[in-house]
């Protein structure tokens, strides 16, 4: 009994068994958090990722993503009370920073193979709306995935 | 009661914080007392300083039409005032876009007299 508990809580944890994420509506997140790129489920990355990510905004992946601090405070808060499991890091023991490094981002897309990332349709593996049609509304179910010929080599 | 508390409260700031472009370019002229040259605008949106990119890398060289963000691909709603009534509305924003992108692009915070004359130059483009 108890070991199905735990399984069952781990299920309900891991991200990697879902496809679909509810992204919680709130007014700060979508305005600052959606203006470069869409804005990515705080479900994907852990607590601990979220709250390094945001105190580093200024140099946040070679752009300049500064905030006042009180949106930046209420951003993290937010993140972090909707953010997954993971508690996975670089192998200096850092953080990680990118959802595209965490591993089971890694085995989802084992099967991509490294120059389609290169696409110009793609370009970076964080453009998860080039292949995922219905990423914005944390849709990620296979159904709507549309991988893009253009620029292949 | 509360609700209606909020709902003033907002009208009440957003009614203090409404700016039209020519309020902000009212405000960059007078902070660099001096007036703006809309050509040295234009001249200065398109050049690189010193950096891999322009302001034209992303607002594209005619800001009327949409950009793409040079490393996420996002699409970027055009620039330019005629074009998109948004622009050069809230202080807030334009204040934190002039700081970010010119730390991106410039390797520092741009000048109140730059910013006056790149505003200058948008609001020539029709
Ligand atoms: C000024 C533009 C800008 C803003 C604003 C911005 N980002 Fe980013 N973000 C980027 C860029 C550029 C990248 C790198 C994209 C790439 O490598 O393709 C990035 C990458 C990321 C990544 C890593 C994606 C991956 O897995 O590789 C996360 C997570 C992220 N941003 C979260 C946020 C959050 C949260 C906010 C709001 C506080 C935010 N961003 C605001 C520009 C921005
Ligand atoms: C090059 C195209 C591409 C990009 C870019 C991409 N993905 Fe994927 N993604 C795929 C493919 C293909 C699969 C595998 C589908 C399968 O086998 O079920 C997948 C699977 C997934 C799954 C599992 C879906 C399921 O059915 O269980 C999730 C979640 C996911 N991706 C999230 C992301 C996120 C988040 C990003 C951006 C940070 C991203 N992807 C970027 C192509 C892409
Ligand atoms: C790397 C891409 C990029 C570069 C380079 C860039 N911008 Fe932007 N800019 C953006 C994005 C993204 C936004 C916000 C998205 C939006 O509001 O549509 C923005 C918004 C703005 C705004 C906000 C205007 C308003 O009121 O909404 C101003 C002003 C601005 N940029 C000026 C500049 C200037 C001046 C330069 C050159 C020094 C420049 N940008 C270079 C990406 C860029």
């Amino acid at each position: 009994m108890k070991t199905w508990l735990a399984l069952l809580l781990i299920a309900l944890a891991l991200p990697a068994w879902a496809d679909r994420f509810s992204v919680p509506k709130h007014a700060a997140f979508d305005e600052e958090c959606a203006s470069c790129h869409l804005a990515y489920p705080p479900q994907l990355l852990d607590a601990v990722s979220w709250r390094a990510l945001m105190e580093n905004l200024p140099r946040h992946f070679g752009v300049d993503a500064s905030l006042d601090d009180n949106r930046r405070l209420a951003i993290t808060d937010f993140l972090t009370r909707h953010a997954g499991r993971g508690g996975s890091t670089t192998s200096s023991g850092k953080p990680l920073l990118r959802i595209t490094e965490t591993p089971w981002f890694r085995r989802e897309h084992d099967e991509i193979a490294a120059p389609t990332w290169q696409r110009t349709a793609i370009k970076s593996p964080a453009n998860c709306a080039a292949c995922h049609t219905q990423a914005a509304s944390g849709d990620f179910r296979e159904r709507n995935i549309h991988i893009p010929k253009r620029g292949t080599p | 009661m509360r609700h209606s508390l909020c709902i003033l409260a907002i009208l009440v700031s957003a009614g203090a914080m409404a700016q039209t472009p020519r309020d902000f370019l009212t405000r960059f002229e007078k902070e660099a007392a001096a007036p703006a040259v809309a050509e040295r605008g234009g001249r200065f949106f398109d050049a690189t300083h010193g950096n891999d990119w322009s302001c034209s890398t992303c607002h594209t060289t005619r800001p009327t039409q949409p950009g793409r963000h040079a490393k996420t691909d996002k699409t970027i709603a055009p620039l330019a005032p005629a074009a998109n009534a948004e622009r050069f509305t809230s202080p807030a924003k334009v204040d934190k876009w002039f700081r970010r992108n010119c730390n991106d692009v410039v390797g520092r915070e741009c000048s109140a007299q730059e910013k006056a004359d790149l505003l200058a130059w948008l609001l020539t483009l029709k």
